[in-house]
């Protein structure tokens, strides 16, 4: 992790820690804390967790359990690059696993998590609404329509060779300073 | 107390108590793998404690129906036989069977009931499905073994009942379901010490007490 990204769990925290003063010591105030801060900074970090747990007086694990059985939870900081492969029936019976299984393994992550640099993450999502192009895949904000494995690792390319023209840029335009 | 016939037998209870306790308190075996006698409100989720109940067209998990004055069960008929042979064979199809090297062998509830109900714990009919499960939670003394878990609960309820805050609970959901130790470490290290209720508690081999804890440093 580098370290502005450090500093930014840090506010990330201090900001939690604010936020649940302004809750009471109940149970039922469990499922509303987690949205607020699922919603606000798009993932529940660890940490977090804890801090809910005490101040509801709740056992971590206990808070645990109840986050991590809704899918509307995610535990890992979300990819600058948001990949969600649609397992809704459609898309499902199209071999929508498969495609999720191959953008798995190209990035070396399992659904849910996000690749060590932050560059990537990958959610399982139910019908995006356009059963007719199963099986579909949507890419930060680019729907991809029957997806095939060989498609995966051109979406990933692409990615990566944006990267590196961007950083070509940088490095020319700085060294024409 | 009140009485009823189970198996063309008279049994006396004590009034309020579940039908299953009223069974095993009078010797009359029942499968079962999630009840526990003093759960106030029995999870009913293995499916295994089938019976058949007089008034009833449907057979009932007898850990979740209070005895009543005059009640007539039958625990064995073959309806309630196919029933828990179903429900024991799905528990089976997740559950990774290597008993001669599992430390629960010989005292194991899943052989218990594969004998009671004369099924081998060699899948017949079904494939096996294993669930490929990494613990992400270590716990410094106990160890715990996902692919034996039939996630009865019990290791939780008793954690609950003895800590007051359960130091374990059920996690994730649907096929990945597991127990999980998430939380702070140091308070497991003081609680966990003096208890392993949990461990004892597990009817199969998935709750281990580690031979040698990694203690965290403090
Ligand atoms: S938990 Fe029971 S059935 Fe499973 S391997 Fe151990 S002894 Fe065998
Ligand atoms: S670890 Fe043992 S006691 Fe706990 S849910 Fe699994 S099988 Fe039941
Ligand atoms: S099921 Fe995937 S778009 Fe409808
Ligand atoms: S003991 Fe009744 S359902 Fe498990």
């Amino acid at each position: 992790m580098n370290l502005s990204a450090e500093t930014e769990e840090k506010v990330m925290f201090d900001d939690i820690a604010s936020m649940l003063r302004t809750f009471e010591e109940k149970r039922e105030n469990l499922m509303p804390i987690l949205q607020e801060i699922q919603e606000k900074y798009r993932y529940l970090a660890p940490p977090a967790l804890e801090m809910v747990a005490k101040r509801l007086g709740l056992s971590s694990c206990d808070v645990y359990g109840v986050a991590t059985f809704y899918n509307q939870f995610r535990f890992n900081p979300p990819g600058k690059h948001q990949i969600k492969v649609c397992l809704g029936t459609a898309c499902h019976v199209r071999g929508g696993d498969i495609i999720l299984e191959n953008f798995e393994r190209k990035l070396e992550i399992q659904a849910g998590q996000t690749t060590p640099d932050r560059e990537f993450s990958i959610d399982r999502v139910a019908c995006v609404g356009c059963c007719a192009l199963a099986p579909v895949a949507i890419v930060d904000d680019t729907v991809y329509g029957h997806m095939a494995p060989s498609k995966v690792e051109g979406v990933i390319l692409g990615f990566e060779i944006e990267k590196e023209r961007k950083e070509r840029e940088k490095q020319d335009s700085e060294s024409q300073e | 107390m009140v009485t009823l016939i189970v198996d063309n037998k008279e049994i006396e209870t004590q009034e309020g108590s579940t039908l299953l306790q009223a069974c095993l308190d009078n010797g009359i075996y029942i499968p079962n793998l999630c009840y526990l006698s003093g759960i106030e409100d029995p999870p009913g989720s293995c499916r295994l404690c089938f019976v058949e109940i007089e008034g009833y067209d449907q057979p009932r998990t007898s850990c979740r129906v209070r005895v009543q004055q005059g009640m007539v069960v039958r625990t064995n008929t073959e309806h309630v036989r196919r029933l828990q042979k179903t429900a024991f064979e799905l528990l089976l199809s997740t559950h990774h069977v290597d008993c001669r090297n599992c430390p629960a062998n010989k005292k194991c509830e899943l052989q218990r009931i594969a004998k009671f109900l004369h099924f081998g714990l060699k899948l017949k009919r079904l494939e096996p499905l294993e669930r490929d499960i990494e613990v992400e939670h270590e716990h410094p003394f106990l160890e715990y073994i996902p692919t034996r878990c039939v996630l009865c609960g019990k290791c939780v309820f008793v954690c609950r009942k003895r800590n007051g805050q359960p130091m374990l609970s059920f996690a994730k959901r649907g096929f990945d379901t597991v127990i999980s130790f998430f939380g702070e470490k140091d308070k497991a290290v003081d609680v966990c010490k003096e208890c392993y209720a949990c461990a004892e508690i597990c009817p199969v081999g998935a709750l281990l007490v580690k031979d040698s804890p990694n203690i965290p440093n403090p």
